[in-house]
């Protein structure tokens, strides 16, 4: 039996013929008024009254905290995120990394229903931590919670230690945990959060003499391939390091034909002696908030924030990493560089004067403004759907350092929808944004970069590192190919339809 | 920093207790915060002067999300510069104000209302521990002292007893402990030797026995308490002999809660329930 695909099957005309007898009964609105209103859509008015609302979210570019909560447990070895809520929630979480990462994912729900509502979630936490104990032998079993746990007040701290005293899971089985409701802030807050429940779990008591080693927080971090960048560039600097959490085999695990339910993570002894490393390196800022103030007051050694995108940041980085360490940078990453400063050249007539729209995380955001501004790029609209004032402040702080930055302006906590208002309303080149962005790429006609998360329509960008020198030579490919990309549809029939670019 | 949630049953004056025991600790020099975590806000009216302060679920409606929030607008200082906040909720009928009371203690210690020199931060929790949400004050990490105000009412024991059956739970899970019962006197029947038994049995003590005097509602009438509205009256010195017995109490304790037929027992024992009542 052949099996068509559906761009095929709902063009054939036994489909046509029903699509048109459906609409008999859908009694719609005419085709004609459809397009008036669509087109209004496009208009400045429009655009006003889209930026009047309040009490509705349109397209949203961001996930909610047990989200980050899961992806940041997934990163410990042997480490089995365990969420106290109802099942469809980890059903979506897992769903939504195996899309973007084309990997299995593992999370256990406590499966909370009704009479967990009414009588509180102990039972369902007691018997949920027994079972995935028994069942699937982690080495660490982080909780954070859903919506509904958070409303009733379920108390993880006391429901663990019940478990504990039960003896239903061993004295000595590390089982962090984070109040993470989905209704407050984002999938970064949750990621945050469970970070600070994890290391203080596991460090508790451990702290001892320095162990010579820094720790570098990625932050929520959906690119493997970043992972795997930063430790080549920390081994040819010869740094040692823990990486806190190292998703990276997890979610990019090579295929041997078995399953592995564990199949890798930063190992726990790592983590647990990481209170004792001499300085602690964030990545990113807005996802790690709690968990370097956390770092700062109880840990008391160096903790910084360098988010290594972009050529001046990276630079930053590297002499960040250097001074702490005292090793120098090696003449390869300077050669490096060199040929990310030369394909930045090599590019920059297309790119240099091209105006952005950007959508994302707050930490995100800032590299690439950092990025395109190097390039010659003019960000125009930045709009963060998690990003509060802190991150506005920072934003145009970045823009008001370059003469690029002058037309940008930045939307915390507006929606893709505001977006494709300001898309039409003032135009621009190109879009940045995860694959959610496509729909604005197809009502606007601005070609779109795909960076961020989640990208579930296109295959292994996340392989690819967009941070260090290797990541500005990704993001120039991705960018500026786009450009040429454009450019030849718009010259297909012209004689400018040129094969040198 | 000591943390101390102070439960009872609705209307037995838990608010007026407590806010003159702040004022009493505040008068002897300790630096204090007070945490209403009831709906009705009435948990810092005698500190501040007010009908009802600010709260942060109040504020959080108006501007649609707790997060835009600053802290001065909720965090208020009053008399003797005692700290104020109260968590709010929604109206009656409506919404979840346990929820409330977890979203507003988050935003409170997320933005550093829990200044390290505080010496006493004080939690007004609504009647009885009704859901999850009114346990947040006595959550890890938070208050680990406990005191319900009680009276020699046959419902305001039931309820001193059901609170001790919540503070045990917690208890055996976290370092939550009773500190003594505090006797509202309501002037029933052998009230001083019915409470003092109902604390042993409990477990605990009567830490203080607060006779009833008008004054209270005298100065309750002014919005003040009644340690600042008349500093000479005895009853100011019942209230900060409540202060010092708090501040000195060692007497920490995990309750043990009657069973209905043994609190009706000691009712009998007292002679203020006839064993043919208890039958009917």
């Amino acid at each position: 039996m052949k099996i068509k695909d559906h761009n095929e099957l709902f063009l054939e005309q036994e489909y046509i013929e029903q699509f048109r007898r459906k609409k008999e009964f859908e009694n719609p609105w005419p085709e004609e008024k459809v397009r008036e209103v669509a087109e209004w859509t496009k208009t400045r008015e429009y655009r006003e009254k889209n930026f009047a609302r309040r009490h509705i979210k349109i397209n949203p570019a961001k996930a909610c905290q047990p989200l980050g909560a899961v992806f940041c447990s997934s990163g410990f070895e042997g480490a089995m995120p365990f969420v106290q809520g109802a099942q469809g929630c980890v059903a979506y979480f897992r769903s939504h990394l195996s899309r973007h990462f084309k990997e299995p994912m593992a999370a256990i729900s406590t499966s909370m229903t009704e009479d967990a509502a009414v009588f509180g979630g102990l039972n369902n936490m007691l018997e949920g931590l027994r079972n995935a104990y028994t069942l699937y032998n982690p080495r660490m079993i982080s909780v954070c919670t859903t919506c509904m746990a958070e409303v009733i007040g379920d108390d993880l701290n006391a429901y663990i230690k019940q478990a504990r005293d039960k003896g239903l899971i061993p004295e000595d089985l590390p089982v962090p945990f984070a109040h993470t409701p989905s209704f407050v802030g984002s999938h970064i807050t949750g990621y945050d959060n469970m970070m600070k429940g994890i290391l203080s779990a596991v460090t508790a008591g451990k702290k001892g003499g320095p162990n010579g080693k820094i720790n570098i927080i990625p932050g929520f971090d959906t690119y493997t391939g970043n992972y795997r960048e930063l430790k080549r560039l920390l081994k040819m600097m010869d740094v040692d390091f823990t990486l806190l959490a190292d998703v990276s085999d997890v979610f990019d695990s090579p295929n041997t034909g078995e399953y592995r339910l564990y199949p890798g993570g930063t190992p726990l002894d790592d983590a647990a002696d990481s209170v004792n490393a001499s300085a602690t390196i964030a990545l990113q800022k807005y996802s790690t908030l709690k968990t370097m103030s956390y770092i700062r007051t109880e840990w008391g050694p160096e903790a910084l924030v360098l988010p290594p995108i972009g050529v001046k940041n990276t630079d930053m980085f590297f002499e960040g990493i250097s001074r702490i360490t005292g090793k120098p940078v090696p003449q390869e990453i300077e050669d490096e560089r060199g040929r990310a400063v030369d394909a930045m050249i090599d590019s920059h007539p297309y790119v240099h004067g091209k105006r952005f729209a950007l959508v994302g995380d707050p930490d995100l955001l800032l590299g690439l403004l950092s990025f395109i501004m190097e390039m010659g790029g003019v960000p125009v609209h930045i709009v963060c759907t998690n990003g509060d004032k802190k991150f506005r402040k920072e934003a145009e702080g970045l823009l008001g350092e370059s003469p690029f930055g002058r037309e940008g302006t930045v939307y915390p906590g507006k929606d893709m929808w505001h977006l494709r208002s300001l898309l039409f309303t003032e135009p621009v080149d190109l879009l940045i944004g995860n694959s959610y962005a496509k729909f604005l790429w197809r009502d606007t006609g601005t070609p779109l970069v795909r960076i961020g998360f989640p990208l579930f329509d296109r295959h292994h960008l996340h392989r690819y590192p967009i941070i260090g020198y290797q990541g500005v030579i990704n993001m120039v490919n991705w960018i500026v190919n786009t450009v040429l990309d454009e450019m030849d549809r718009k010259s297909m029939n012209t004689t400018s339809f040129d094969v040198i670019r | 920093m000591r943390q101390i949630a102070v439960y009872g049953k609705g209307g037995i004056g838990k608010s007026t207790t407590s806010q003159n025991v702040v004022a009493g600790l505040s008068e002897a020099g300790y630096k204090c915060m007070i945490v209403g975590c009831d709906p009705k806000a009435d948990a810092t009216r005698l500190i501040l002067h007010k009908k009802a302060q600010t709260t942060v679920m109040d504020l959080a409606r108006e501007r649609g999300s707790v997060e835009d929030l600053e802290i001065e607008e909720v965090l208020l200082t009053g008399y003797r510069n005692i700290r104020c906040a109260e968590s709010g909720g929604p109206e009656p009928g409506v919404g979840c104000a346990g929820r409330g009371v977890i979203t507003a203690i988050n935003f409170l210690e997320e933005n550093g209302a829990y200044e390290a020199d505080t010496d006493f931060v004080f939690y007004d929790v609504l009647g009885d521990v009704v859901c999850g949400g009114f346990a947040m004050p006595i959550r890890e990490g938070k208050a680990k002292e406990i005191y319900i105000v009680t009276s020699g009412e046959m419902m305001a024991m039931y309820a001193a007893n059901n609170i001790s059956r919540g503070i045990l739970k917690y208890a055996q899970s976290g370092g939550v402990r009773l500190g003594g019962l505090i006797c509202n006197s309501r002037k029933t029947d052998k009230e001083y030797e019915l409470i003092s038994e109902l604390a042993r049995r409990l477990n605990t003590q009567m830490i203080h026995f607060i006779p009833r005097d008008n004054e209270v509602q005298r100065a309750e009438l002014r919005r003040m308490t009644v340690i600042e509205y008349s500093p000479g009256h005895p009853q100011a010195d019942e209230y900060r002999a409540l202060a010092r017995k708090i501040a000195e109490n060692k007497n920490l304790v995990i309750p043990t809660p009657l069973s209905m037929d043994e609190l009706e027992g000691l009712l009998m024992d007292f002679g203020i329930l006839e064993s043919e009542d208890a039958a009917v």
